[in-house]
């Protein structure tokens, strides 16, 4: 037995000393920030701040909410994520259920999946996609941020496997029932795929409320750019010509940033564990007893 | 008799219903796809039909139609241009030390992670250095700028201990695509090795118990039997990641460099960005694109028949 020998339980402490301590480190940026944000003004600029707040305050995260243009911006996040989720979901798994049916019963399903694979192998690019929103008159609109990205072609991939592993038993139960497709989609598949729809939906909402670089190219106006764009220009860009001159004699605040980056992480943070938790899918085994 | 004709003629009724309903009637399959087809259609393949501006010289006031054709102007241009060359260079540089990072990091941290007997420690270790991919570049190029600047927090501790000068960790070429390829390991690394968890999971514990009655030590073990378990899984990670050789993450570059770096750090998506929006160059950026574009379909198509071939995976 390996487990017993002395030289495997000295390598076991240490094993799990050094893992246990790579895994905090990775965390440490995190908790940095944490508390420079927890911190008075003084001694943040100063650089005394390390992992423990120093003159422990949350007035960096009422001026923040005080801030019109991050309070308009994380209202926009929350849309585009609500909205380009919500249609993103019924889209994907409707062509998904269409695209998980065999040639027999769906002649025309191979046409399409090569249809969809195609744009995910090859893309018209930057440029072509700009020139596309501003010809449809997108630009400066909520819908520029969600149509392009609505059909994730990885998704539908990732929801059709989903469906065919459900057994084909159910289907035609419910066929000799009297339902059609999409009576059975809807009372059949979709309950039964309960995790996969989670963890998909969790990855649109993440993906969404990431996504900065749409707000950027395609938002003018500072009230309407979602939270990751609005970050971006106050970190990134310094972006002086968007912001009143309120707004940049309070960035030179290092704790005004950190409290709107961890504040602008924060969803992230708060779903993650559900995140994992639906990462193992795989609900169906015992649903159809022989 | 009475009732044997209506049996009769409600399994005709069921039949129909069935065949109606079921079998043969897929315009409700086509109706179920066709939103998706359509946004699919006017967002991904209109676009590709405006490529065409590669071999113009695209006017946003003349448009596709009135717009002269220059013929491979803009791809000549492109290949006599030193600049492209260094750009490419750098894409190539960023992408493959990142692919060979984030398969030999969580290779081995999964083999490590693999020995913790203690689940709880095992499965909260794993939910730590999973987080970070989770946070978008935008995030962690905040917190980056912040803790590497100057007077930064891990400035301050490399003083400290060694007493060295401040290093200019994202205005020095050489630190920056060290901070480049550091901070991607660490965004990611969390994600293979959750892959790798998985297929060490599928190893049949038959084999390790064979093994220890052969008298195979953890160590004997972890070579013969663990490693070239997780072969397979290594192969499809390695050859799909071929596809993505000159893709070196525009979102990490984008919110880190600064034209002090860009010998060093400026890549190809990076460079068609400012050619395109910033200075106005469609017709150019777009060549450059499609050039990379075309690459990038070679690859990913051969990398696919090779995942297959070698390790028999499917996309679907």
């Amino acid at each position: 037995m390996y487990h017993k020998t002395l030289s495997y339980r000295v390598f076991s402490v240490f094993n799990n000393v050094f893992l246990t301590v790579v895994s905090i480190v990775c965390l440490l940026p995190l908790l940095h920030l944490l508390m420079v944000s927890l911190s008075s003004t003084a001694p943040a600029n100063a650089g005394l701040v390390t992992f423990w707040p120093i003159g422990f305050t949350f007035e960096a995260y009422a001026k923040t909410f005080d801030n019109a243009n991050f309070l308009s911006s994380l209202w926009v996040s929350v849309q585009r994520t609500v909205i380009g989720t919500g249609l993103a979901l019924i889209v994907n798994t409707m062509a998904a259920y269409s695209l998980s049916k065999e040639t027999r019963v769906f002649g025309a399903r191979n046409i399409y999946l090569w249809y969809f694979v195609v744009t995910m192998l090859f893309s018209g690019g930057l440029i072509p996609g700009y020139i596309l929103i501003l010809k449809l008159g997108l630009m400066n609109s909520l819908w520029a941020l969600i149509l392009p990205g609505l059909v994730a072609v990885f998704n539908i991939i990732l929801l059709l496997n989903f469906f065919r592993g459900i057994p084909k038993d159910l289907e035609e139960a419910s066929f000799i029932d009297g339902a059609g497709h999409l009576r059975t989609f809807f009372s059949v598949y979709l309950p039964l795929s309960m995790p996969v729809l989670a963890t998909v939906s969790l990855f649109m909402m993440v993906g969404h409320w990431n996504s900065y670089f749409d707000g950027i190219i395609y938002i003018r106006d500072s009230e309407k750019l979602p939270l990751a764009s609005f970050m971006q220009t106050i970190i990134v860009q310094a972006d002086m010509s968007k912001l009143d001159p309120a707004a940049v004699a309070s960035l030179s605040q290092r704790t005004i940033r950190a409290s709107q980056i961890f504040i602008s992480a924060l969803p992230i943070l708060m779903v993650y564990p559900f995140l994992q938790k639906y990462f193992v899918t795989g609900i169906v085994v015992g649903a159809v007893k022989e | 008799m009475e009732a044997n004709i209506s049996e009769r003629r409600a399994e005709k009724t069921a039949e129909r219903g069935r065949r109606k309903r079921g079998g043969k009637q897929p315009l409700i399959l086509h109706l179920m796809v066709l939103p998706a087809a359509v946004l699919v259609f006017i967002f991904s393949y209109i676009p590709m039909s405006g490529i065409i501006m590669a071999f113009q010289d695209y006017k946003p006031a003349l448009g596709f139609a009135e717009s002269p054709w220059v013929g491979l102007k803009h791809f000549e241009y492109m290949w006599q241009n030193d600049y492209f060359l260094k750009i490419t260079g750098n894409t190539l540089f960023f992408a493959c030390t990142k692919i060979v990072m984030n398969l030999i990091v969580p290779f081995v941290f999964a083999l490590l992670l693999n020995e913790v007997r203690l689940m709880a420690l095992k499965r909260s270790i794993q939910t730590l250095v999973y987080l970070p991919h989770f946070l978008s570049w935008v995030t962690l190029s905040g917190i980056l700028i912040d803790m590497l600047a100057q007077t930064g927090l891990i400035n301050q501790f490399l003083v400290f201990l060694f007493g060295i000068k401040p290093i200019f960790f994202l205005g020095d070429g050489g630190w920056f695509r060290f901070t480049i390829i550091f901070s991607d390991v660490w965004k990611e690394f969390g994600f293979n090795t959750i892959i790798f968890l998985a297929a060490l999971s599928g190893i049949n514990p038959a084999l390790y118990e064979a093994a220890e009655v052969d008298g195979a030590t953890r160590w004997k073990q972890t070579i013969h039997l663990t490693i070239p378990s997780l072969l397979p899984i290594t192969i499809v990670i390695a050859t799909l990641a071929l596809g993505n050789v000159l893709n070196a993450n525009f979102d990490q570059i984008f919110n880190l460099y600064s034209p002090l770096i860009y010998q060093q750090g400026d890549i190809i998506d990076t460079f068609v960005y400012r050619e395109g929006l910033l200075s106005g160059q469609f017709s150019f950026a777009t060549a450059v694109n499609l050039f990379k574009s075309f690459i990038s379909l070679i690859l990913i198509a051969v990398s696919y028949r090779l995942a297959y071939r070698f390790a028999g995976y499917r996309i679907f």
